[in-house]
């Protein structure tokens, strides 16, 4: 490695790297601010100014931007010389010149860049006595509060945004110190990253609106490391908790997923937690139908005589953890275990983990797709289904950009540099979708088919890559760029629930690997356990409609977090309701499937349980409570221990704690050895100690609960994780997966999480970033295919396709009241061609006519649509009686009345009316 | 014996000496304006709470003894939702008012507050928000602030130019 003097110290530094980041990793800290380690540099703000010397005899030196100069051997710099420290802080003070006096009243404040760094540098008087310049605020949509007298000009909220997230409706106005960042006007950022401009904003102009409206300090948080729940991606977060509350959630670092960044649903769809509609207490239906609230006690009671000598069947859930769906598998036996996936989902869920296990191409982890030099996806809208995944995406067409910079000598980091020199040179991205995409704007083609036809195309690009002789222009085309690629990636996944096109990538995969290339093939998931539900299924797994057939000869159903009005049709939910069937229905929030159970257990969300869960690509990852269950409600994993006791199952009323769980999970199958290694057991200590899930200065211990009693209870006890719920112990060197926030002295930001990587934007000290549990063994997919082709439809015939909705469709995240607004209606996607041809404009309503089905949708006229296809949105509540791939009737809805466009508030609307909002 | 001697002869000439006794609660001692005695919440010069819940203060605290909540107005400045101070682990030692930014809390020369019932020790908002400014009488903290409230507009605090327009094409 090669050495620099820093101030006469010798440093290691990386080949390549720049200076800022040199001083970071060697533990030295240099302030900056438009610097982003996942950004690169643009040296715009002038804060990293360091000396440099020509020669030893060089006493003068000159002063360079630390992030703008490279490290190369020998070279001489000095931080602490006079010079570059009075420059910093001349820098510093020229940019608070027009910095608002406003921080008590700033919910950046305590976790605030610009607070560090001016500390840092030692500013502290004000000598301008000038006026300040000041901005009007924008409405920004329900998730972004916007205070731009804050802005000290670092551009990196729109480098974020346009640059790196590819937003189009934000940017950079006026001019010199007039520089004003949002929008041409007020309205919804469109973004489903603009989350991120809270953590990217060095200063408090983004903030979390929905936290603003319950607002409390970082240091009052009490957090504990999470799993995102909204999607399949399995990124890592940190929620943050106070007064029982959870109050906001943060983009937690894990080098191999989300890295800094995760997408609005994550950061925002947890909002349900604190619905009033959350389960509170066990509850009775009685046999007049009416409902109540009872003891737990006495539930339990009243679930014994179910259970014992009786036919229990449980239906477990992609959004319940892996221990409670093994919990009921196991407690039950195999023949009586429902994974509880769809019937449009189960098939293609297991047709998807044959994929994984067979593949010859590689399985990337989300940082492994953005090396990524040619991309095809197959019939996955992956900005929807996957946000974080299109994120990478974005990044990894940027590779010819790259390679280009790297021929002209130009390192990665040089932001601007690389993107001037790049211009639109982009890497090939071919989308082959049903319907339009967020991604349409980096593609390089383009195709829209309808899902049949997709896996046709994705068979033949196949055949055509083991060089088979196939004439059609569009297969040689795609299959010429991808035979060019040395990494090209394949991505696909479940979106449209077609195994077919999960064959047919899959073989796409396997010969580009036959190529001798480093593919790789990345399949999504809906849920964020679809992957671990559909692993623990095995032969003997009964489908929901198997379910639904034996229901005459099943006296109890056990249905764990699942909502069957999501994945049952109407005529089989009709079913349901008529049968004698005693239901016990654990769940976290009030469903419909709640009103047919005669028993429902109150479940704990992922913020108040541990579990682990199973991501795209298999990974199994660990949540931990933030904060103790409330009332009666307990871990999903709890009550199916104290059911099967009462069921007299000895083997499980033994399990004392989470750990066993995991251990007798471990035990269960080969597949799951490795999931002890997760995450460490509850009797793991550092240095003696519990982790923290308090901050050292978490305030207000002695009368936080005074009001009820002025006698401190003492803190509760965790005895099924490592960590406590107390400010006692050490946040430093444990395994990343029990890193539960981020702080470092002097960098109170989410920037000290330099200080917890082993280098800038590299590994975590202690990497522990899951298990992967699916290994391939790389024999191929191999499988010939046969399958059947609905002929040509009739006229005003459609087939449906799936849309997902990044806010709307999932759904937990649903029950939160700014994902909520910003859902909108449920609607039908068609064509300009099918819109002109039916008599209907953007808005307008259309009849949905097939199989029991007939609804009325609005109209949304999409870009592009494959022929004879129509989209519907996926998981909306109107749509819940539509299936993928059903053939529909079409008709105009004279009848509908348009709904209102959306009232946009403006700067004169405040905050405080936001105060009744989600999180309530 | 000498000592014994010396000693009898000291605490003799006491007899003549003036008793420092004070007839406390009778004769009511001085306290200065600066003593650290019983917290209080004031408002500003126009009548409102001054405290903007920043929560500076329970930060500061070393027996942690304060704990509040951030809500806000119908213009969007900041209050307490509650604000409580746990007396009976106060030790006045003055670190909140010294956090303050808005000069919301103050101590006051009052350290009458016993109670036989240590839950009275606790003291919530309404009992610790007086009708006054304290000792400091001009300031208020939104005047200031950049922030934009009911009666202030963008750039009206003190030393703020008008709001920029960013559409003008004017260098």
């Amino acid at each position: 490695m090669p050495k620099v003097l820093v101030d006469g110290q010798p440093i290691e530094v990386n080949e390549g790297e720049n200076l800022l980041e040199a001083c970071l990793n060697a533990g030295l800290d240099l302030p900056y601010f438009c610097w982003h380690p996942a950004m690169g540099s643009v040296g715009s703000c002038r804060q990293c100014a360091v000396v440099q010397y020509q020669s030893d005899e060089d006493t003068n030196g000159r002063i360079v931007m630390g992030c703008m100069t490279e490290v190369k051997e020998g070279a001489r710099f000095s931080l602490e010389t006079e010079n570059a420290v009075q420059f910093r802080e001349a820098i510093i003070e020229s940019l608070m010149l027009n910095h608002p006096h406003d921080c008590p009243v700033c919910s950046e404040g305590g976790e605030c860049h610009l607070q560090d760094m001016t500390v840092m540098v030692g500013h502290r008087d004000r000598r301008y006595t000038g006026k300040k310049n000041t901005h009007r605020n924008q409405y920004l949509g329900p998730l972004i509060n916007h205070e731009m007298n804050r802005c000290i000009t670092c551009y990196r909220c729109e480098r974020f945004y346009k640059d790196y997230a590819g937003g189009k409706d934000f940017g950079a106005q006026a001019s010199r110190d007039r520089v004003f960042f949002g929008r041409q006007t007020d309205g919804v950022l469109e973004s489903e990253f603009s989350g991120n401009l809270v953590e990217v904003c060095p200063t408090g102009v983004f903030t979390d609106k929905p936290f603003l409206a319950h607002y409390s300090r970082k240091w009052d948080l009490q957090s504990a490391p999470s799993i995102c729940t909204g999607c399949g991606v399995g990124c890592n977060t940190a929620p943050g908790e106070r007064y029982g509350r959870l109050k906001r959630i943060h983009n937690r670092y894990n080098y191999d997923i989300n890295g800094y960044f995760i997408c609005d649903r994550g950061r925002f769809g947890a909002g349900y937690v604190n619905n009033k509609e959350r389960i509170d207490y066990a509850g009775l239906r009685e046999v007049d139908g009416s409902y109540s609230a009872i003891r737990h006690e006495n539930a339990l009671a009243t679930a014994g005589q179910w259970l014992n000598d009786k036919r229990v069947v449980g239906i477990g859930s992609p959004r319940a953890s892996l221990e409670s769906n093994f919990l009921l598998k196991h407690w039950l036996g195999p023949a009586n275990f429902s994974s509880g996936l769809s019937d449009a989902e189960g098939p293609g869920m297991k047709q998807l983990i044959k994929v994984l296990s067979t593949t010859k191409a590689n399985v990337p982890s989300v940082r492994q797709m953005q090396s990524a030099d040619a991309i095809l996806i197959l019939g996955e809208d992956v900005a929807n289904t996957a946000p974080r995944i299109s994120l990478a995406l974005r990044q990894a067409v940027r590779n010819k950009s790259f390679s280009m910079a790297e021929e002209a000598g130009i390192p990665e980091w040089q932001d601007a540099a690389v993107r001037n020199l790049g211009q639109d040179e982009l890497s090939p991205l071919i989308i082959v979708t049903s319907s339009e995409s967020r991604l349409d704007n980096i593609a390089s083609h383009i195709y829209s088919l309808s899902p049949d036809a997709i896996a046709d195309f994705g068979f033949s690009l196949a055949a055509r890559l083991d060089g088979s002789d196939i004439e059609d222009e569009m297969v040689c085309g795609v299959a010429d760029i991808l035979s060019q690629a040395s990494r090209p990636l394949v991505v696909s996944g479940i979106g449209s629930f077609s195994p077919d096109i999960l064959s047919s990538a899959a073989k796409v995969a396997d010969s580009l690997s036959n190529l001798n290339k480093k593919a790789m093939l990345s399949l999504c998931v809906s849920e964020s356990n679809s992957m671990g539900v559909a692993m623990l299924s095995d032969e003997h797994t009964l489908s929901l409609a198997s379910v639904m057939e034996q229901l005459d000869d099943i006296d109890t159903l056990v249905i764990l977090e699942n909502d069957l009005s999501r994945r049952l049709d109407r005529s089989a939910l009709q079913k349901l309701s008529e049968s004698k069937v005693n239901i016990i229905a654990l769940d976290v929030i009030e469903n419909s499937t709640l009103n047919r159970a005669s028993m429902v257990l109150p479940a704990a969300s992922f913020a108040e349980s541990e579990g682990s869960l199973v991501n795209f690509e298999g990974r199994a990852q660990r949540y931990f409570p933030v904060f103790e269950p409330a009332r009666d409600r307990l871990p999903s994993w709890h009550w199916l221990i104290k059911l099967a006791s009462l069921d007299n199952d000895n083997k499980l009323s033994a399990l004392a704690c989470f750990d066993d769980v995991v251990s007798l999970l471990a035990d269960s199958d080969k597949k799951w050895e490795e999931i002890v290694k997760v995450a460490p057991g509850q009797t793991f200590r550092d240095r003696g100690q519990k982790i923290p899930r308090q901050t050292h200065r978490y305030s207000g211990r002695t009368a936080m609960n005074a009001s009820v009693s002025v006698h401190e209870p003492p803190q509760p006890k965790d005895n099924e994780t490592a960590l406590a719920y107390s400010m006692e112990g050490l946040n430093r060197d444990q395994p990343s997966t029990l890193s539960p926030y981020v702080w470092s002295p002097g960098w109170n930001s989410n920037h000290s999480v330099q200080k917890f990587q082993s280098k800038v934007d590299g590994q975590h000290k202690n990497q522990t970033p899951g298990i992967i549990l699916i290994s391939s063994n790389q024999n191929g997919f191999g499988e010939s295919v046969s399958y059947e082709r609905t002929g040509a439809l009739e006229a005003n015939n459609w087939t449906l396709i799936p849309i997902a909705c990044i806010h709307g469709s999932e759904e937990l995240s649903s029950y939160t009241k700014e994902i909520a607004e910003l859902s909108g209606n449920a609607f039908i996607a068609i064509s300009e061609d099918a819109a002109n041809a039916l008599g209907v404009l953007d808005g307008d309503g259309l009849q949905v006519i097939g199989g029991s089905a007939e609804i009325s949708l609005e109209v949304r006229v999409v870009d592009r649509m494959a022929e004879g296809c129509v989209g519907y949105s996926v998981g909306y509540e109107e749509t819940l009686s539509l299936a993928p791939g059903q053939t529909v009737r079409l008709a105009k809805d004279a009848s509908w009345i348009r709904s209102k466009p959306h009232l946009i508030a403006t700067d004169g609307a405040s905050e405080a009316s936001l105060g009744e909002s989600l999180y309530v | 014996m000498l000592s014994m001697l010396r000693t009898m002869w000291e605490i003799f000439i006491h007899l003549f000496r003036k008793a420092e006794t004070v007839q406390y609660p009778e004769e009511m001692p001085y306290l200065a304006p600066r003593y650290r005695g019983r917290i209080v919440l004031t408002r500003d010069p126009d009548g409102e709470e001054r405290c903007v819940a920043c929560n500076l203060c329970a930060a500061a605290c070393p027996v942690d003894c304060i704990a509040l909540q951030k809500d806000a107005r119908e213009d969007g400045t900041w209050y307490p939702e509650f604000f409580r101070i746990n007396f009976s682990r106060c030790i006045m030692c003055g670190l909140c008012e010294e956090a303050c930014p808005t000069y919301a809390i103050q101590l006051t020369p009052d350290f009458e507050m016993c109670e036989y019932d240590r839950q009275n020790m606790v003291y919530e908002k309404e009992h610790l928000l007086i009708n006054g400014v304290g000792k400091y009488p001009d300031y208020n903290f939104y005047r200031v602030s950049g922030i934009q409230t009911a009666t202030k507009d963008k750039g009206e605090a003190i030393n703020e130019s008008a709001p920029i327009d960013t559409k003008s094409l004017m260098p």
